[in-house]
C-alpha cells in the first residue's frame, strides 16, 4: 500500500479509478428502481474528469456506489466492477472496504455543514480519520498541516463546525479528503451550497490540490461551466445511464448527444451568468418506470421511431463516445467494450 | 469565539448566569400562586397556614400579624414573599416540627428514590432503545415498542399494587413496603443492603414509565442521527463502525435524552408520591397523603413550593448539562 | 407513464380528506385497536345503568367474594359491592373528566397559543412566561391542593386537571402560529382587511387542527391518569364510583383480595392506552414526515 501513496506522475495512463458497467439498484415500494444503471467511467492517475447531469441523474448516486456506501440502506450495487488502482472493491468485504474509504478515496460531499458532526471538533473528526488509517507520523502535525494547505489557521482544528463560516467548513471536509494523500478524491457538488465568491475560492483550491499532489479528481456537478474550468474529460449522465464522454473541448466544441447539446445550449447562451440552469425542457422521468428504449426520447427534440423502441448503442464519436441512434450510421463501431477504443483520449492530459 | 477556548468557557459562564437570572421570576412566581391559593381558599384563610389540626389560639394570632392577614393585599404578598424567603413556612401540629425541617427531611428520602430510579431507568432505556434503533423491526424493537406503549398507559400507582402482589404477596421474596425493617437492629452495610431491598419494588414500580419515554426518545433519536449526513460522511473517512457509534451516534443522539430527565421530572415527582403512598416509603408523597388526611395545610403548602423549587433547580441543571454537552448552546 | 401516475395523483385526492385520513388510519394496526378500546369504553360509560349487573354503591355481607363468584364475574369489594359494576360505572366519570378537561386545556392552550404566535414580540414573552411558570409547578401537587382546598365535586375536578393542563397545547399551537403566520395566505387574508380575530380563528385554525387532535387525544389520557391517581389518594369525587377510588380502596386489603386492584388497574390502563394509541394514529396519518419512515 505504501508504494500506491507517493505522488504519481501528473500524466499517465494507468488509470486510477476503472468503474464497469455498474448497476444499482434500490429497493422501494412500487420496485427496485436502478439510478446507476451500466455506467463505466474512468479517471486516470492525476486526471480531473467531470460528471455531470441533472439532480435525479444518478451522478450522486454512483460517486456512493464507488464508495459502496450509502445514504439509503435499502440501495445496493448489484452489477459491475469498481477497480481502484486494479482492485475490484466490489469484492472486497466491509471490513477492508472501510481501509479504502477515506485512506485510498477521499469524499467531499455537497453541504459541509450538514456532513460534519456539529458536536465534535473538526480537528478530532480529522484525527480519528487519520488514527482510522494508523497514520505513521504525527497526527497533530499532519493536522496542522493539511489545514495550512486548504487555506486555514492550524488553530482552526479547536473549533466547532458552527464556528466556521461555510466556506471554512468546506475547506475542512477538503482538508479531511485528501488527509490521507488519497490517489482519488470523489467531489459530490462541493461548492452548490456555497455563496458564489466562495464558490471561485473552493474551486481554485482544489484543482492546485489535485494538481500538486497529482490525484485522481471525479467531479460531481450539475455545472457546465466548473467542468470547463477544472476538468479535462467529461462524462454526461442522464437517467442513470451514461449517455456522452470526451474531452472537455471536444463536448465542448462538438456535442453529440441532444441532451448535452441541449445542455450546452443553455450555458452557451447564459455565459457569463453565475447559475447555470439547465434548459432542456422536461424533467428527469420516474426511474421506478423508465421510458422505453431510449430513456430521453420523451424530452428529445430528435427523436426517431427507433428510440421509442431499443436502446440506443454506443457510438465513437471524435475522441469521446455518444448512446444516441443518431451517430449509428457514421461510425457503426457498437457496443465495445468501455475503455476500448478511447483508451488514447482517455489517459489524461492534465499536465498539458 | 475570538479567544479559542478561553471564549468558550466564559461563554458557559455567562449562560449559567443568565440561566440563574431567568430562573428568579419563576420562583416569584411560584411563591405568588401558593399565596393565591391561601387567599382564595374558602373560609378564613389563616386556616391555611395554620391548618385543622388543633393549635393554641396565641399561635394563630401570631401567624395573622406575621402574614399581615389584616393589611391591604399588597403588602400581604409582600409579607408572604418575605417569610417564604427566611425559611418561615409555619408549624406543623400534627407533626409537631416546622414545616421547613419537615418537608426537606422527607424531600431527602423521597430524592433518593428518584435519584437511583432515574439513573437506572435512564441506562435501562438508552440501552434497550440503542438495541431497538440498530436492529429496527427486530423482535427486540416490538418487544421494546410494546414496553414503552405498557408505559405510557399503566398508573405507577397500579404497577405498585400488582409488584406487592406477585413479589411480596405471592412469591414472598421482597417486603411489601416501609424504608428498612425496624425490628432488626441493623449498622452499615447490612442496613443498606436492607434499604435496598425495600427500595427494589417501589424503584421499579417508578422507574417502568420513565423507562418506557426513555427507551421512545433514544430509539427515535439514534435512528434520526445514524441516518444524518455526518454519519454518512464519517464512514466515507473510514472510520469503523464502532467508533461512529460510540462517538459519533450516541454522543449526537445523548442531548435529547438528557433533556427529558429535565423535562419529566416533575412528573416522576408525582408518580413518586403515588408510589410512595402505595408502599408506605416515608418520603415528600406519604407527608402528603398523610397531610391531606389530617387538613394540614401548611405541610402541603411547603411541599407545593419546595417541589416546584426543587424542579426548578433540576431544569437549570439540566439546561446547564446541555450547554456543556452541546458546543452550538452559547450566547 | 408520467400522464397516469398524475392522473392517480389527482384521483388520490379527490376524495374527501376525510377518507383519506380514514385510508391512512385504518393501515395502522395499534390504531385500530384503540379505535375500538375507546369506542367500546363509551359504550360502557354510556349503557352504565343497563350493563352493570348491580347498584355500584350496593353494600352485602357477601365480602371479599373472588371473581367468578355466582352473580359477582370480578368479585365483591371489603363492603360486599360488585366490582364490575363499580368498573361500569367507574367509566363515566374517567370520560366526562378525561373529556371535558381536554376540552378546557384545549380552549385554554389554543388561545394562548394562538395569541403568543400570532402577535409575538412582548405579548408572546409574558405569556410563555406564564406558560414555563405551569410547566414547573407539579401538577399533581398543586391538584391535590386545589382539590383539598375548594373540595373535590366532579366540576372542580374537571375544572383543575383542564387549568393544569393547558402549557403544552399552547406551546404546540404557539409554535404552529409562528409558521404559519409568515405563509401566504395569512397576508392574502390581511390584505382582504380580515381582523386578526378572524385571521387567528377562522383562517389559521383549521390548518393546525391535526398536531391539535393529536394532543388532545393525549392530553385525554392525561387527564384520565391524573384522575385517577387524585382518585387513589382518596379526592375523586365521593359521591360518584371512580377506578382511582377503587385503587384507594384496594390498598388496604392487598392480602385479602387482589382483584380489587387488578381488574380497575387494569381498567385505568386499557382506558389510557386507548387514548395513547388513538393519539399515535392520528399523528402518523396526518404527518406526512413520519409517514415516510
Amino acid at each position: 500500500m505504501e508504494l500506491d501513496r507517493g505522488p504519481a506522475p501528473a500524466a499517465s495512463t494507468e488509470p486510477v479509478l476503472e468503474v464497469v458497467d455498474l448497476v444499482t439498484e434500490i429497493r422501494s415500494v412500487r420496485g427496485p428502481i436502478r439510478p446507476v444503471n451500466r455506467v463505466s467511467l474512468r479517471v486516470g492517475r492525476g486526471q480531473a474528469v467531470g460528471l455531470v447531469g441533472e439532480s435525479g441523474s444518478g451522478k450522486s448516486m454512483t460517486a456512493f456506489s464507488i464508495m459502496r456506501l450509502f445514504p439509503t440502506p435499502a440501495a445496493r450495487v448489484v452489477e459491475g466492477r469498481v477497480l481502484l488502482q486494479g482492485r475490484d472493491l466490489t469484492e472486497l468485504p466491509e471490513s477492508e472496504l472501510r481501509r479504502v474509504r477515506g485512506n485510498h478515496v477521499g469524499m467531499v460531499f455537497q453541504d459541509p455543514s450538514a456532513y460534519l458532526n456539529p458536536v465534535i471538533t473538526v480537528g478530532a473528526q480529522i484525527a480519528e480519520q487519520l488514527l482510522a488509517h494508523n497514520w505513521p507520523g504525527d497526527v497533530e502535525q499532519r493536522i496542522a498541516e493539511l489545514l495550512t494547505q486548504v487555506g486555514l489557521r492550524p488553530e482552526v482544528a479547536k473549533r466547532y463546525p458552527h464556528e466556521l463560516s461555510g466556506g471554512m467548513r468546506q475547506r475542512v471536509s477538503i482538508a479531511s479528503a485528501i488527509a490521507c494523500d488519497p490517489p482519488l478524491v470523489l467531489a459530490d457538488e462541493p461548492t452548490t451550497a456555497l455563496d458564489v465568491t466562495v464558490q471561485a475560492q473552493i474551486l481554485e483550491l482544489l484543482a492546485q490540490l489535485q494538481r500538486k499532489q497529482g490525484m485522481g479528481l471525479l467531479l460531481i456537478t450539475h455545472d457546465f461551466g466548473i467542468v470547463a474550468e477544472l476538468c479535462d474529460y467529461v462524462y454526461i449522465m442522464y437517467a442513470g445511464e451514461v449517455i456522452e464522454e470526451g474531452p472537455v473541448d471536444d463536448v465542448f466544441e462538438q456535442p453529440r448527444h441532444p441532451y448535452t447539446q441541449g445542455l450546452l445550449q443553455g450555458v452557451l447562451s447564459v455565459t457569463r451568468r453565475d447559475r447555470v440552469r439547465v434548459t432542456v425542457p422536461g424533467s428527469v422521468p420516474d426511474l421506478a418506470n423508465p421510458p422505453s428504449g431510449c430513456r430521453f426520447h420523451p424530452r428529445c427534440p430528435r427523436a426517431m421511431p427507433q428510440c421509442r423502441t431499443a436502446p440506443p448503442p454506443r457510438v465513437t464519436a471524435g475522441n469521446g463516445r455518444t448512446a444516441c441512434w443518431l451517430y449509428e450510421s457514421d461510425q457503426g463501431i457498437g457496443q465495445q467494450r468501455p475503455g476500448g477504443s478511447h483508451d488514447r483520449t482517455n489517459d489524461g492530459s492534465a499536465a498539458s | 469565539m475570538s479567544a479559542g477556548n478561553a471564549g468558550g468557557g466564559t461563554a458557559l459562564w455567562q449562560y449559567v448566569v443568565m440561566r440563574l437570572l431567568q430562573a428568579l421570576p419563576l420562583l416569584l412566581g411560584i411563591v405568588v400562586i401558593n399565596y393565591l391559593l391561601i387567599s382564595l381558599a374558602p373560609g378564613d384563610p389563616v386556616t391555611a397556614l395554620v391548618g385543622d389540626y388543633p393549635a393554641p389560639p396565641e399561635y394563630i394570632e401570631q401567624v395573622r400579624a406575621d402574614f399581615g392577614l389584616d393589611r391591604p393585599l399588597w403588602e400581604q404578598i409582600a409579607l408572604y414573599v418575605l417569610n417564604v424567603f427566611r425559611g418561615n413556612l409555619g408549624f406543623s401540629f400534627a407533626n409537631r416540627v416546622p414545616v421547613l425541617e419537615l418537608v426537606l427531611e422527607r424531600l431527602g428520602r423521597t430524592l433518593l428514590l428518584m435519584l437511583i430510579t432515574i439513573a437506572t431507568a435512564t441506562i435501562v432505556g438508552i440501552t434497550l432503545g440503542t438495541l431497538a434503533a440498530r436492529r429496527p423491526r427486530s423482535l427486540l424493537d416490538t418487544a421494546s415498542t410494546g414496553i414503552a406503549l405498557a408505559g405510557y398507559s399503566i398508573p405507577e400507582f397500579w404497577l405498585g399494587q400488582l409488584l406487592i402482589l406477585i413479589f411480596a404477596v405471592g412469591l414472598r421474596w421482597l417486603p411489601a413496603g416501609g424504608y428498612r425493617d425496624v425490628r432488626l437492629e441493623l449498622s452499615g452495610l447490612d442496613l443498606w443492603l436492607n434499604m435496598l431491598k425495600h427500595m427494589l419494588l417501589p424503584m421499579f414500580a417508578l422507574s417502568f414509565r420513565y423507562m418506557a419515554i426513555t427507551t421512545r426518545l433514544t430509539r427515535a433519536s439514534v435512528l434520526e442521527i445514524m441516518n444524518s449526513e455526518f454519519i454518512l460522511a464519517a464512514r466515507a473517512r473510514g472510520v469503523s463502525e464502532r467508533r461512529v457509534f460510540w462517538s459519533h451516534a450516541l454522543r449526537a443522539a445523548a442531548l435529547p435524552i438528557v433533556t427529558i430527565v429535565g423535562y419529566n421530572f416533575s412528573f416522576i415527582m408525582a408518580g413518586s408520591a403515588l408510589v410512595e403512598t402505595v408502599f408506605g416509603w416515608p418520603g415528600v408523597g406519604r407527608l402528603m397523603y398523610d397531610s391531606i388526611f389530617y387538613r394540614d395545610y401548611p405541610v402541603l403548602l411547603g411541599i407545593l413550593l419546595l417541589v416546584s423549587i426543587t424542579v426548578v433547580i433540576v431544569n437549570l441543571l439540566t439546561d446547564i448539562a446541555y450547554a456543556f454537552l452541546d458546543p452550538r448552546v452559547r450566547y | 407513464m408520467a400522464r397516469q401516475s398524475l392522473a392517480a395523483r389527482a384521483a388520490q385526492s379527490h376524495p374527501h380528506l376525510l377518507q383519506v385520513f380514514w385510508y391512512r388510519y385504518r393501515r395502522n394496526r395499534l390504531g385500530v385497536f384503540g379505535l375500538a378500546i375507546v369506542v367500546l369504553l363509551l359504550l360502557m360509560g354510556v349503557l352504565a345503568p343497563w350493563l352493570a349487573p348491580h347498584d355500584p354503591y350496593a353494600t352485602s355481607r357477601d365480602r371479599f367474594l373472588p371473581p367468578l363468584s355466582p352473580g359477582h364475574l370480578l368479585g365483591t369489594d371489603h363492603l360486599g359491592r360488585d366490582v364490575l359494576s363499580g368498573i361500569i360505572w367507574g367509566s363515566r366519570v374517567s370520560l366526562l373528566v378525561g373529556f371535558l378537561a381536554a376540552a378546557t386545556a384545549m380552549v385554554i392552550g389554543i388561545a394562548v397559543g394562538a395569541i403568543s404566535g400570532y402577535y409575538g414580540g412582548a405579548v408572546d414573552a409574558v405569556l410563555m412566561r406564564i406558560t414555563e411558570l405551569f410547566q414547573v409547578i407539579p401538577r399533581f401537587v398543586l391538584a391535590l391542593l386545589v382539590v383539598a382546598f375548594f373540595g373535590s365535586g366532579l366540576g372542580k375536578l374537571i375544572l383543575v386537571i383542564g387549568v393544569l393542563s393547558w402549557p403544552q397545547i399552547a406551546r404546540l399551537v404557539r409554535g404552529q402560529y409562528l409558521s404559519h403566520k409568515a405563509l401566504p395566505y395569512v397576508d392574502g387574508a390581511r390584505v382582504l382587511g380580515m381582523g386578526s380575530g378572524r385571521i387567528m380563528f377562522s383562517e389559521i385554525l383549521p390548518n393546525v387542527t391535526a398536531p391539535i387532535i393529536v394532543t388532545a387525544s393525549l392530553d385525554i389520557a392525561q387527564a384520565i391518569l391524573l384522575e385517577a391517581s387524585l382518585g387513589f389518594f382518596g379526592l375523586g369525587d365521593p359521591n360518584v364510583p371512580s377506578w382511582g377510588g377503587m385503587l384507594n380502596n384496594a390498598q388496604d386489603y392487598l392480602r385479602l383480595a387482589w382483584w380489587m386492584s387488578v381488574f380497575p388497574g387494569a381498567a385505568i390502563a386499557l382506558a389510557v392506552l386507548g387514548f395513547n394509541l388513538v393519539g399515535d394514529a392520528v399523528n402518523e396519518a396526518t404527518n406526512p414526515r413520519l409517514r415516510e419512515g
